[in-house]
């Protein structure tokens, strides 16, 4: 049992005691409803950055789509647990497995293509979701689908954040990691070096939409009404910039990335006129004097967008 | 005894034939020294025998298996390994993973054990560990550990990266250049270095190379490529007299 050493009983202390202080505060209602619905959303985003984080920042394959594994994820929960009335644990596992099995569907073909062009055919998969579920009547086509039991509470949230964080962290401190990792660094020189690429794009891929798919099931039985649009572009774009904000290729950055960026939309919800113009100028502004995100790696964040071969050469004497 | 056998092997890139029918049969335990003007094809050939390229026609077998049409990964995964002309190490990654990673293929867990963190995932990142910092200490570098590769000066690149091709545990050892951008005492050291690892490894090495002092000093039999034919093979001496390798060094003499 060399896991139970003195680091991580402290962190299960941790985990533990921030999860009974919670309670605590909701039971006592200094949690109000409303501050609950945020950290619900914040926790649905962390899934959802860690698991774009491990494809995106890790492996380094710019995926547009992830909104789409949430799609799946959102519509096969809600289909299980309104329609066939399955218990919730069952829903969520069901989720997650479409999800991620979807992903190996979509990653087999897709994952020999780079960069740019597949950042355009994971954005088009997601589109082609979308538009499946908009023509199908049995899920409530463009009208969304209703009256989804609201099982998602905050312990579910707060229990799938960790076992999602555990798991993603796991992964990536092993052996397949540090695959991973050195086909994000020189694909050509990992497969000389006898990783499987295919094989370790893949299963990032299906890691990553699996975790999705969870975020999906949440946010379905949690808002108990899901339409198709809210798993467009745009959403997949909001995962993205959470992930390039808190540092691409750090778990921690996702995390405090998605804290944060809920935070400020919190915040600025007082001045709507403008809102969006200062959200946008934040972002701005941490892209410009931090590029590598809050608590990124410089060379990764930057690689991605292939635009700093000006910033690297100054970079390499410090 | 032979370590790998080429037959008729023929690569064409659209029009242009890069290599072209080229035999070669290299024996156990010796270091082969492949050179030839630039463009000759020499490094062609490398990615022909590690699986970058798929051959045009021909064949390669290494250890009687013909591994034309294998991937780079399973060619490495039989016990071919190399270096790259142009390094091409991990970055970002420190020194340390750069060569644990080349561990990966032969590693004997799967990933639930390390998801889930079973025993066995601890043993063989234990195995991992210990087995990377004894090929670090080989090659000088367990001081550099938890260097990122980036940072590491240009000569100790060169040595990381064949320590990570021997990470790879492999029986063939295809070395790129390995003394590009090297001072003559650098070369010297790392001349010894080749043949020691040759000898502690029981390897069979070829290696391309443009420092002839190298060349002649360490290999065996040397093949000479032109482009894309094989114009010459032997001892140093017969290919340091032979009028064609001459002839493609330096030019014909012009006659009347």
């Amino acid at each position: 049992m060399k896991w139970f050493n003195k680091k991580n009983i402290k962190m299960i202390i941790l985990v533990l005691g921030t999860y009974a202080i919670s309670e605590i505060l909701i039971k006592a209602n200094i949690i109000d409803s409303y501050i609950e619905m945020n950290l619900v959303i914040i926790g649905i985003n962390i899934i959802l950055a860690v698991s774009l984080n491990l494809i995106t920042g890790f492996t380094g394959q710019f995926s547009l789509g992830h909104a789409g594994f949430m799609a799946i994820g959102a519509y096969v929960s809600a289909i299980a647990t309104a329609k066939l009335g399955l218990p919730f644990i069952a829903a969520i596992l069901l989720a997650a497995v479409s999800a991620a099995f979807v992903g190996l569907l979509i990653g087999i073909p897709t994952l020999r293509l780079k960069g740019d062009y597949l950042a355009i055919a994971t954005l088009g998969f997601s589109e082609i979701i979308r538009n499946i579920l908009l023509n199908i009547e049995y899920v409530g086509g463009a009208s969304g689908f209703n009256d989804i039991p609201q099982y998602t509470t905050w312990t579910w949230i707060y229990f799938m954040v960790v076992i999602t964080v555990t798991v993603i962290k796991n992964f990536v401190n092993s052996y397949a990691g540090r695959a991973c990792i050195a086909i994000r660094e020189d694909e050509i020189a990992a497969e000389a070096m006898g990783v499987n690429t295919t094989l370790y794009k893949v299963l990032s891929f299906i890691i990553g939409a699996f975790f999705a798919g969870i975020a999906g099931a949440l946010y379905a039985n949690y808002f108990y009404f899901i339409k198709p649009d809210a798993f467009g572009f745009m959403k997949s774009i909001d995962i993205l910039v959470i992930v390039v904000f808190g540092g691409m290729g750090s778990i921690k950055g996702s995390i405090v990335g998605a804290f944060l960026l809920s935070l400020i939309s919190l915040l600025l919800q007082s001045v709507p006129e403008i809102r969006m113009i200062l959200y946008s100028l934040i972002l701005f502004t941490i892209m410009v004097y931090r590029p590598q995100g809050i608590l990124g790696d410089y060379e990764s964040s930057v690689k991605l967008f292939k635009r700093g071969g000006k910033l690297n050469v100054g970079n390499q004497n410090k | 005894m032979s370590a790998i056998k080429i037959n008729k092997l023929t690569k064409t890139f659209g029009g242009i034939t890069a290599i072209s029918n080229i035999d070669m049969d290299i024996d156990r335990g010796t270091i082969a020294g492949l050179i030839g003007p630039n463009g000759a094809g020499k490094t062609t050939l490398f990615n022909l025998l590690t699986g970058m390229y798929t051959p045009s026609s021909g064949d390669i077998s290494y250890k009687d298996k013909n591994i034309k049409k294998l991937k780079p990964y399973k060619i490495t995964d039989y016990g071919i390994s190399r270096t790259f002309q142009n390094i091409r190490l991990f970055k970002n990654m420190t020194v340390l993973d750069n060569v644990s990673l080349a561990f990966n293929h032969n590693i004997d867990c799967n990933i639930f054990s390390a998801i889930f963190r079973l025993p066995s995932y601890y043993k063989e990142e234990e195995r991992i560990h210990d087995s990377s910092l004894k090929l670090l200490e080989i090659f000088n570098l367990e001081d550099k550990k938890d260097e990122l590769a980036k940072n590491l000066p240009y000569g100790e690149q060169r040595r990381l990266e064949i320590a990570r091709a021997l990470a790879a545990d492999p029986d063939l050892l295809l070395l790129d250049e390995p003394a590009a951008g090297m001072n003559p005492n650098e070369t010297k050291e790392l001349t010894e270095l080749i043949k020691w690892i040759r000898d502690k490894f029981k390897l069979t090495i070829i290696l391309i190379e443009h420092d002839m002092s190298l060349v002649m000093g360490i290999c065996d039999k040397i093949y000479v490529l032109d482009y894309g034919t094989l114009i010459a093979e032997g001892t140093p001496d017969e290919v340091q007299n032979n009028e064609r390798v001459i002839e493609a060094y330096l030019g014909r003499k012009v006659s009347c």
